[in-house]
């Protein structure tokens, strides 16, 4: 026989021990029929012989005895549990429902923490952990020069070293790549009302193909539509066809009218399906309506026109990749009809993971804001921990009473665990609803320039996270009070005649412990948010070179088709002075221009010119960036000037003239004035007429190189902008500017007049966004200190109630009390204050790399930080602390 | 002939709950039950009782509580819960349905008429 252990005999108080049940219930069998045996006449020894032989195998039938009685036991075990557990929660469910305000408040914490811990989750899964939206997305790469000074020009190739790499290698499965340098609103769709502006952008025939995207319905490009002569063919996207062709299902085959670089009428072959967001993947922020084939062949001597992407073939790493491009590139041309142009791309295909490129630069500052929010939910779950110690020290006497009558310490934790889960739970459920309206906001920020903000939406992940996150929360935040009250000594409390006396004084350690641990971890988050706000006000304060307020720009649609350079330059010119003179004369306006690009956006490089009469090392001149600009245009951007603008006398039968910055004339002329002076492009000589200041062209946080401004009367534009300045609100003028254009020209497409404080801010929105959220959180973990700071004095006042009234009855005055506690407060603070900045200054490199013009030591902003936790810390302190000093001695020595 | 007859797989079970009809009864009694109600016809090891209730005690046809014996002991005695009262009308009904067409095949007289075309 097994071995019983003790307690199973006094469970047979309460229910049947299946194994001796069934020796019971077998041996009654035998020694009932060995009886009646007798009772016919046999002797008592046969009698029993004879039972046993009637019965049959007693062993093997006590055996399966045992079996089922085991089998009912675990059945039964396990009901218990599950009926204790549901025991427990109703518990639970009353006790929080009876003190509803800690629940509320609980519940509160609890939702915004893990919130915004879900929201965060679910940007960091979309833009880092999620792979691309394409089929196989890892084989995808990005193919891009090594990182340089100069923009976008350097960063793509020309026709000819796209054919010529593309048959060369030996590595990629296909490559592609898109026209990188199609301004917004570059096209406009006529014939349905209004001409409507329209963003058009030329890609590769096979960009979709090896992308992996699928036509939604159609088709998508042949490789015959990227080829010179072919018919235009064009593929619309799912949001432009809903919006524009109220998602006619007739559409393709249809012509529609899109005037513009693409030629008049084109024929719609395809709708691409809606999971496809080119500018959430390539361009964040922006968007593109319809997709038209480059014709590679007529772009043959425009320089560098494309960026490249590719598709590996499977198996192929990156570092063979790469070989297999240093391997070709010395044999590339830039344009095969120069000769002298081969190998000028040496080295300059760099293949790198596509998500890499989407999302890389971004991988620091999004770990940051992981980091941030995992810390807001270390502070909520300390301070519930705080929350609950203190409530069960007020309900020590229950867990006594509950012990006393034998509810084992198991049972005390697994209750107080049952309160933290279904707290936690319902935070959750909470947290998931704050989270997606967060998310809801957020991917419809269309201006954010944050990649792949589209795809943002709580999946499978995000929801496994949300459970990983309550039992984390749950456990860290109840199983500290609940291990402390199961150590608790009941005898002791029992005795106690005040509410869990004894408890107090033990349990303030290590509440203030938590405290302390709450704002250090404050403190870490609000000097990173206060190091990260510096930077941002130091972005805004960044010299931009030109004058972003009171200006405006809309895109200008006009005409200029003639027969040669020399007749469509001069018709250009006369409707570009046209317009400028009636807009001019609009009030309000105090200067207006118009350029091909604008600062912020994309550009584009000529060939570098060469000041005359000086000799360089070939390859040392730097292309600068070219703009070509009317006159006019340099005092509507606010750009500083020195030597004279252009006018309208500057046209083809003049001098050919230039404005450079002040980066390109300290090249050219390093220290001489550059104005008068001569550069040559080619044979073509181009004065000098003046100096601007740098115009920060790519982004607001790196310098410029050299730039290089054209008059739109000499040189053809590749577009035009017009740029507004106004002593008015530039809002107010937008009716006017437009009604003036569509005076002039009927086809004006209706055209966003956008403040240029839009275009900045455009260009400092991922750091504000990221600025905004850390500052957040900071303040939400400020808020979350402050309320542990409060109920820890609080606490501590009521308890030490009868000790103030003695002192004060003893004579200490209620300034001295208040101080006393303000003291106290004081020095929770302090303490951690100082665990807080070291935490900050030892992790300072994790944030150093995302501050711009800021030290991550950055003495000011630690002070006002931390006397900004000070002043928290002083604030809930302070009032516990006045209502300590107005007890009265009397009532409190009453109390007991 | 023999006349003490094995008894055929699952006939137990039924047979049990049938005992159990009249009121609850511990295992020795049942036995002792089929045995007369049998006419000493069925010869039952007395052993395989026992795994037969346990297992409809552990489906929850039958309910037990231990008692008193009509000679004073200690037994365990068996009580048909509405589950099992439930499963002995259903046993009942296929066992007369299984009988009943069984004895009509063996008491037929007369070969079966040819089949008809149709």
């Amino acid at each position: 026989m097994t071995h019983n252990p003790m307690w199973r005999r006094y469970a047979r108080f309460f229910g049947a021990d299946p194994v001796a049940d069934v020796d019971d219930e077998l041996r009654f069998h035998l020694e009932t029929k060995t009886e009646e045996l007798i009772a016919q006449g046999w002797r008592p020894r046969d009698a029993r012989e004879e039972a046993e032989r009637q019965f049959g195998d007693v062993r093997m039938i006590r055996r399966v005895g045992k079996t089922f009685g085991q089998r009912d036991e675990q059945r039964k075990r396990l009901k218990d549990y599950w009926i204790d557990s549901c025991q427990d929660l109703r518990y639970t469910f009353r006790i929080l429902r009876r003190d509803s305000g800690f629940t509320a408040i609980s519940i509160l914490i609890l939702a915004l923490a893990i919130g915004a811990n879900i929201a965060v989750f679910s940007v960091v899964n979309s833009l880092l952990l999620r792979p691309l939206p394409f089929p196989e997305s890892n084989r995808l790469v990005w193919i891009a020069p090594p990182p340089s000074e100069c923009g976008l020009s350097c960063a793509t190739y020309s026709a000819d070293a796209y054919d010529e790499f593309r048959a060369l290698n030996r590595t990629f499965q296909d490559i592609t790549g898109y026209f990188a340098f199609s301004n917004a609103d570059n096209l406009r769709l006529t014939g349905h009302g209004d001409p409507v502006p329209v963003t058009g952008l030329y890609v590769i025939s096979n960009f979709f193909q090896v992308l992996g995207v699928q036509p939604a319905m159609g088709r998508l490009f042949t490789a015959d539509e990227g080829r010179k002569g072919s018919q235009s063919a064009v593929l619309l996207t799912d949001a432009f066809w809903r919006r524009q062709f109220a998602a006619d299902p007739t559409i393709i085959g249809k012509a529609v009218n899109l005037s513009g670089q693409v030629g008049e009428l084109v024929t719609v072959v395809g709708v691409l399906p809606a999971s496809f967001d080119f500018g959430a993947v390539f361009a964040p922020g922006t968007k593109v309506d319809v997709f038209t084939a480059l014709d590679l062949d007529h772009a043959r001597d425009w320089g560098n026109i494309v960026t490249l992407i590719g598709r590996l073939k499977p198996g192929v790493t990156l570092a063979q990749a790469l070989d297999d491009a240093n391997r070709i590139t010395p044999d590339i041309y830039f344009n095969v009809k120069f000769p002298e142009t081969k190998g000028r791309y040496k080295g300059d295909f760099v293949p790198v993971p596509l998500k890499d490129h989407v999302t890389g630069a971004l991988r620091r500052s999004l770990i940051i804001l992981w980091s941030a929010v995992g810390v807001i939910l270390l502070i909520a779950g300390v301070n519930l921990s705080n929350l609950l110690l203190a409530r069960s020290a007020a309900r020590a006497k229950e867990f006594a009473v509950r012990g006393a009558l034998g509810a084992s310490r198991g049972r005390v934790v697994r209750q107080l665990l049952m309160e933290s889960l279904v707290l936690s739970s319902a935070g959750a459920v909470l947290g998931l609803a704050v989270a997606m309206i967060l998310l809801r906001w957020l991917s419809h920020q269309g201006s954010l320039a944050l990649p792949l903000l589209s795809t943002l939406r709580i999946d499978s992940h995000a929801a496994g996270w949300t459970v990983l996150i309550v039992l984390f929360t749950a456990t860290i935040f109840g199983l500290l009070p609940g291990l402390r009250m199961s150590m608790v000594n009941h005898q002791e409390v029992l005795k106690d005649s005040g509410p869990g006396t004894g408890l107090g004084r033990r349990h303030e350690r290590l509440r203030s412990l938590l405290v302390v641990s709450e704002i250090a971890l404050a403190a870490v988050l609000l000097i990173s948010a206060g190091l990260l706000l510096r930077s941002f006000l130091k972005v805004l304060d960044v010299d931009l070179g030109f004058k972003p307020d009171s200006a405006a720009s809309i895109k200008l649609d006009y005409d200029d088709g003639a027969p040669t350079f020399e007749a469509s330059t001069a018709k250009r010119g006369a409707i570009l002075q046209q317009v400028l003179t009636h807009i001019s004369a609009l009030p309000g306006v105090e200067a207006a221009g118009v350029a091909d690009y604008l600062p912020l956006g994309p550009n584009r490089q000529w060939d570098e010119p060469v000041p005359q009469g000086k000799s360089f090392e070939p390859g040392t001149l730097p292309a600068p960036l070219v703009y070509v600009v009317t006159p006019g245009f340099i005092r509507a951007m606010g750009i500083q000037l020195e030597g004279r603008d252009f006018t309208w006398a500057d046209d083809l039968h003049s001098e050919r003239v230039v404005l450079i910055n002040e980066s390109a004339a300290r090249i050219y002329w390093p220290g001489e004035s550059a104005v008068g002076r001569i550069l040559m492009r080619d044979k073509e000589a181009d004065r000098v007429i003046g100096v601007v200041s740098d115009v920060r062209e790519e982004n607001v946080e790196f310098g410029t190189g050299s730039q290089i401004y054209y008059p739109a009367t000499q040189q053809d534009p590749a577009g035009a902008q017009l740029v507004i300045r106004t002593n008015l609100p530039p809002a107010s003028l937008a009716t006017s500017v437009l009604h003036v254009l569509r005076e002039l020209n009927p086809k004006q497409p209706a055209a966003e007049f956008r403040p240029v404080r839009t275009i900045v801010d455009r260009a400092v929105s991922p750091r504000r966004f990221f600025m905004m959220l850390v500052g957040a959180f900071a303040s939400l973990g400020v808020l979350l200190a402050a309320l542990g700071i409060y109920g820890v004095i609080s606490y501590s006042v009521t308890q030490k109630t009868q000790e103030i009234g003695v002192r004060m009855a003893l004579g200490a005055t209620a300034g001295r009390i208040l101080r006393d506690i303000i003291f106290n407060t004081l020095r929770l603070a302090t303490i951690g204050i100082v665990l807080g900045t070291i935490v900050s200054i030892a992790s300072s490199h994790l944030i150093a790399s995302l501050l711009f013009g800021t030290s991550p030591w950055d003495m000011a902003t630690y002070a006002v930080m931390v006397l900004a936790i000070v002043a928290v810390a002083l604030v809930s302190g302070y009032l516990p602390a006045r209502r300590a000093s107005r007890v009265d001695p009397l009532a409190a020595l009453r109390i007991q | 002939m023999d006349t003490k007859l094995e008894f055929l797989r699952g006939t137990l079970d039924v047979l049990i709950l049938k005992a159990l009809v009249w009121g609850p009864l511990h295992g020795y009694a049942i036995t002792s039950l089929i045995r007369r109600h049998s006419d000493n016809a069925l010869l039952l090891e007395e052993g395989t009782l026992y795994p037969a209730l346990w297992r409809l005690q552990s489906k929850g046809l039958l309910a037990a509580e231990w008692g008193l014996s009509e000679n004073n002991r200690k037994a365990k005695f068996y009580q048909l819960k509405a589950e099992g009262r439930r499963q002995l009308h259903h046993e009942i009904k296929m066992w007369e349905a299984y009988a009943a067409a069984v004895a009509k095949v063996l008491s037929a007289t007369e070969p079966p008429l040819p089949e008809m075309a149709k």
